[in-house]
């Protein structure tokens, strides 16, 4: 019981540190790999201290529904943090499921599209309307992806994926996961915003879908904003870590273990950024109305990805 | 490929208004956001340049934001036209505090060339607040780099 | 006077919510007075599926009185109807011979059929309730002659005895009465391409008949297709259970479809429940489908979580419904495009409505997101059966339920956040006001009952498998300890109150690190940032219509809109504008490639069979004398 309660304590806390460093480290890539020096990869720290002693303004035409929503962005990012193992395969909670993890990220979703409503701007309503589009349409995907998974590793849980996994590498070698991994990699991009789904760097507003419905914070809120979109940033790229190259993940709840557990997910976690940041780097963002398309794409390999173990088990 | 910044810079602080706290909050993260006020966009090209590979100004800290709701500090251009004065005045009340406001050029100091136009109301100072002047017509991407990291305490 | 009679009516109510739970806890009881009813009598039986769907009805008509007390307590007409409807929908999982069931079911449509003409001075609303008419005689015809085939193959009126003789016919005459109670009952249910009378009826209904239709009326056409396919012709093919499944699956993704790009609120609702009875046969289906190949624990389990989300959805429709009645009463529009800003003047049904959007959006740890889950993980299991075909099929449907999961979020979104957030967008939205108390109490006493079904799924699930069990013939899968639920031993487990105590303690840690660390806590409010314009109006909002435009491109194809653009020119140059109309409604695919076609065939038919009328007595005279002699010939 304590240590399920430590364990939770410290993924939550490696999750929430840490959030700020990657996407710091992600925008130095980038800017190196387009010749500039760039921001330090700890930049992100100095933006969100410095947006703490700021004021927060906030619109007229907004009810609670704009004020609660940072809270409860940040309070399923830590419940996902908690759920996903981050530094362990065991995790102590009996739900940590993967449904309910995509589900929890459909409740930032929902309240954040309520805020985008609320402030009662065009930008909000369209950064509202074009990311739940996009949630929509990223769910089938998600599912059949996890589907995928649970097929293989006989479980939905969470953590008896990983252990499964990493007891029996020969099933993590097999096309049909691969299939399963690039499914999951595009629908990482469109749930976290990143290129070629959405531009997180666009000042224009026409472009914008998710940067679209955070206008209107400031302050104290900002930050919360900010700094679950960086979780969820976290919390994605280390399932596809994790979950699918589930080798360093320890199943043993003692210090030393999650500490090479730790370095292991350092490595794993390194890697994805960097090959993010090329391919951020490589693409264009697409037409809004291509996301579409793009979705689709990933859908039917998730579907090859079910049908490779119904026909060739 | 990054040019130095030189050692001293061009910049008119006015008055004291650059209290500590100010310049403590904002030494390691600045959000700029870029308010064209009429101007005829040669000060724009010298900012735009900022973001580029050859000065880069994010590696200091500082980066643009598109929402004034999310800027720490307006970079004001242009001499103030008058259908300009209330968007500006506007963009400035939609920062939260504590915020600063640079204002670039000579037509933002008082009006430059178009000053006594019928069409502007003068320096940006006329309408908001305004903390620091970065002179020159336009001035240099390095000026304007120097002046805004001398504003908030990073070249010390 | 209308205020007493629907206290009556949610006394009643409680009545029988209490009797169906006795009935699911496994109390039976007949009742039998033979002559009541020429051809059978009435007789009236109580088992654990009929005690659920009575207990749903009783549970659900509480707060749909108690709110019909402020909604519509002032007037006289109407309130006989609604406690027709009320007691005859009581009746209907009580009935357990032929004669009792259809009065029952008869007297229950034609009350409704009053209350959606409520509104009489409305065109639309007489169209709504013809529409209805018809359909539900179709269905009843449906139901009728799958009755009178069973009747005559087991020779007895009495559902008992259909139960003990199903398993002794041959298969080849149980197809028949199958799929037609089937279509019958599918119609009732709303199913897909017989929905067309479910988005005029409900909308054009009062709120709280509105939520008991949506909430509880086509539950009932799920009570009959679980009573034909688990007890009158049980066991049921493969097959049946798969085009249940597949059947459900078209339905729910065509009717969040259609809801998503809707404007009308309660007409969104009504697509919305579509889309659910959908969720619900994909439940079904794949249970009867696990039963068939002999997998009963699976069965089990997948029509329990069907049960279960038949449940929730009474619960979350209803509180949906009562809050755009409320919404109607306080404004008189049902235009989304007219209202917003309701969150001020109307702070609890916002409230009520925001979280009855996110239970139907199945957010966790409310109750839609539970019986989803459920429905999920019953489907993922099909990997225990190793026939390609089935695994396709449930394949299918885990891709459809989640795209509709998907499309439903964004339809509440819509709905919640354009009714009731940012600037009124019209003089009716600015003026509105809070309902009174017994509209609020009703939804507030709903909301409680979502949260209450999504923490409690390990006290609802075993009663639902309870029920379940003894139609499926087999014993009860182990569904976790006290906390939790848990499937097919590790494969899932959900804990919904430790998740709820998770995000508990989660929500409070922001607040503590940002006291903590001594986080800037002023607060200033000024106007929206509006690019700096001056002029800032509840024009430059976002609209339901723009909000629904991404689904109306992706999904064009299946939308087929047909935009028209009209523009007015000023007279002297063709430079100036004066007004600009474009309009690009989305046409129904249903209506016009199945209704319209068999209305002009059925119009052609009736036109060429009106010849027969000459007019002319002596041809009558002769249609006789031909009549006659035929019955002579064939006697």
């Amino acid at each position: 019981m304590i240590t399920d309660l430590v364990l939770a304590l410290t993924q939550a806390l490696v999750v929430a540190a840490g959030a700020p460093l990657l996407v710091g480290a992600l925008r130095t890539l980038k800017a190196r790999l387009v010749g500039r020096r760039g921001p330090r990869p700890w930049q992100p720290y100095a933006d969100l201290a410095k947006l703490l002693r700021k004021e927060a303004v906030v619109s007229t035409t907004t009810s609670w529904v704009f004020r609660v929503t940072p809270y409860v962005l940040v309070a399923t990012m830590l419940v996902a943090a908690v759920i996903v193992p981050v530094v362990a395969s065991r995790t102590a909670l009996p739900f940590a499921g993967i449904i309910l993890l995509m589900y929890l990220f459909l409740v930032g979703a929902f309240f954040l599209a309520l805020a985008g409503l609320d402030s009662g701007s065009a930008f909000g309503g369209m950064g509202a309307s074009r990311e739940v589009a996009v949630a929509a349409l990223a769910e089938p995907t998600v599912i059949l992806a996890v589907f995928a998974l649970a097929l293989r590793a006989d479980t939905t849980n969470l953590g008896g994926i990983v252990a499964r996994f990493a007891g029996e590498p020969r099933l993590a070698a097999s096309p049909g996961h691969l299939l399963a991994f690039a499914a999951f990699f595009i629908v990482m991009l469109a749930e976290t915003g990143r290129l070629p789904v959405d531009n997180p760097a666009t000042h224009l507003e026409l472009t914008m879908i998710h940067e679209a419905m955070v206008l209107e914070y400031s302050g104290r809120y900002l930050a919360l904003v900010e700094w679950a979109g960086a979780m969820k940033l976290f919390v994605f790229l280390t399932l596809l870590a994790n979950l699918f190259f589930p080798w360093g993940v320890p199943s043993l709840a003692a210090p030393a273990p999650i500490l090479l557990g730790l370095l292991a997910l350092v490595g794993k976690l390194a890697l994805l950024t960097v090959f993010l940041a090329v391919l951020e780097t490589i693409v264009a963002k697409l037409r809004l109305f291509r996301v579409p398309e793009l979705l689709a794409g990933s859908f039917a390999l998730a579907l090859l990805s079910v049908t490779a173990v119904f026909v060739a088990p | 490929m990054t040019e130095p910044i030189p050692r001293d810079a061009e910049v008119e602080r006015l008055g004291e208004r650059l209290a500590v706290e100010i310049r403590r909050a904002f030494r390691r993260s600045l959000a700029i956001r870029q308010v064209d006020a009429g101007s005829c966009n040669a000060c724009e090209l010298e900012i735009a340049g900022l973001t580029g590979p050859h000065y880069d100004l994010e590696r200091f800290g500082l980066h643009f934001v598109a929402s004034p709701r999310h800027a720490d500090c307006l970079l004001v251009t242009g001499p103030v036209t008058r259908n300009m004065a209330e968007p500006l005045r506007l963009t400035w009340e939609a920062t939260p505090h504590p915020k600063l406001v640079i204002a670039v050029g000579d037509c933002a100091r008082d009006g430059g060339i178009f000053r006594g136009s019928y069409a502007v109301v003068g320096g940006v100072a006329d309408v908001v607040p305004v903390d620091a002047v970065i002179p020159g017509c336009p001035p240099t991407p390095v000026a304007i780099l120097a002046g805004i990291l001398d504003v908030i305490g990073q070249r010390r | 006077m209308a205020a007493s009679l629907f206290i009556l009516a949610a006394v009643g109510a409680a009545l029988a919510a209490t009797v169906g739970i006795a009935g699911v806890l496994g109390t039976g009881g007949r009742l039998s007075i033979p002559w009541l009813v020429p051809l059978g009598g009435l007789e009236l039986s109580l088992d654990p599926l009929g005690g659920l769907f009575l207990a749903l009805v009783g549970a659900a008509a509480i707060p749909a009185s108690i709110y019909a007390i402020g909604y519509a307590g002032g007037e006289r007409r109407g309130v006989l109807a609604y406690l027709g409807f009320v007691s005859a929908m009581s009746v209907v999982p009580l009935a357990a011979n032929l004669m009792t069931f259809v009065i029952a079911w008869e007297l229950m449509s034609l009350a409704s059929y009053f209350l959606v003409l409520h509104d009489r001075d409305r065109t639309e609303s007489v169209d709504a309730a013809w529409v209805y008419a018809v359909m539900s005689q179709i269905g009843l015809a449906c139901l009728l002659a799958g009755m009178l085939v069973l009747a005559t193959a087991t020779g007895s009126t009495t559902f008992a005895d259909w139960s003990s003789a199903a398993p002794d016919l041959p298969p080849g005459t149980r197809v028949l009465p199958l799929v037609l109670l089937g279509l019958g009952f599918a119609s009732k249910a709303g199913v897909i391409p017989l929905h067309v009378w479910l988005p005029r009826a409900h909308p054009a209904a009062p709120s709280h008949v509105s939520a008991l239709m949506s909430g509880v009326m086509i539950k009932l056409g799920i009570y009959g297709l679980a009573r034909v396919s688990l007890d009158w012709l049980a066991p049921t093919p493969a097959w049946w259970g798969a085009a249940l499944l597949l059947v459900g699956a078209v339905s729910a993704v065509v009717g969040i479809l259609y809801a998503v790009v809707e404007r009308d609120l309660k007409r969104l609702l009504a697509f919305s429940s579509i889309e659910n009875v959908g969720i619900i046969l994909i439940g079904l289906g794949a249970g009867l489908v696990f039963a068939a190949v002999g997998l009963g624990g699976l069965a089990v389990l997948a029509i329990a979580a069907a049960l279960y989300h038949a449940v929730n959805h009474a619960a979350f429709k209803s509180l949906l419904f009562l809050g755009a009645g409320a919404v109607v009463h306080a404004t008189g529009t049902r235009n989304m495009n007219a209202l917003g800003g309701l969150v001020r003047r109307m702070p609890w049904t916002a409230a009520c409505f925001v979280f009855g959007a996110a239970a139907i959006a199945a957010l966790p740890p409310l109750n839609g997101f539970v019986s989803e889950w459920l429905i999920f993980q019953a489907l993922l299991q099909n990997v225990r059966m190793a026939r390609l075909e089935l695994n396709l099929a449930f394949t299918v449907g885990l891709a459809a339920l989640a795209l509709t999961s998907g499309l439903t979020l964004a339809c509440f979104v819509k709905a919640a956040g354009i009714t009731f957030l940012a600037v009124p967008r019209s003089e009716e939205a600015a003026r509105a006001h809070e309902a009174p108390v017994s509209m609020r109490a009703a939804m507030v006493l709903l909301a409680a009952a979502c949260v209450g079904l999504g923490v409690g799924p390990t006290l609802v699930l075993p009663a639902l498998a309870r029920v379940v069990g003894p139609l499926v013939g087999s014993e009860l899968p182990a569904l976790g300890d006290g906390l939790t639920v848990r499937i097919s031993g590790e494969f899932a487990a959900l804990s919904p109150l430790a998740l709820a105590a998770a995000l508990a303690i989660a929500l409070l840690a922001p607040l503590g690190a940002l006291w903590l660390v001594g986080a800037q806590r002023r607060t200033r409010w000024a106007p929206t940032w509006a690019c700096g314009r001056i002029l800032q109006t509840a024009r430059m909002e976002y609209t339901a219509t723009a909000f629904s435009n991404p689904f109306k491109r992706v999904f064009d194809f299946f939308y087929r809109p047909a935009p028209r653009l009209d523009i007015e020119f000023h007279p002297e140059s063709r430079f100036f504008v004066e007004r600009i109309e474009y309009a690009s409604p989305t046409r129904s695919l249903v209506e016009e490639w199945l209704y319209r076609p068999a209305l002009a065939t059925l119009s052609g038919l009736a036109a060429h069979a009106r010849r027969l009328q000459s007019g002319s007595a002596n041809t009558y005279l002769a249609y006789i004398l031909a009549a006659l002699v035929l019955l002579l010939v064939i006697a």
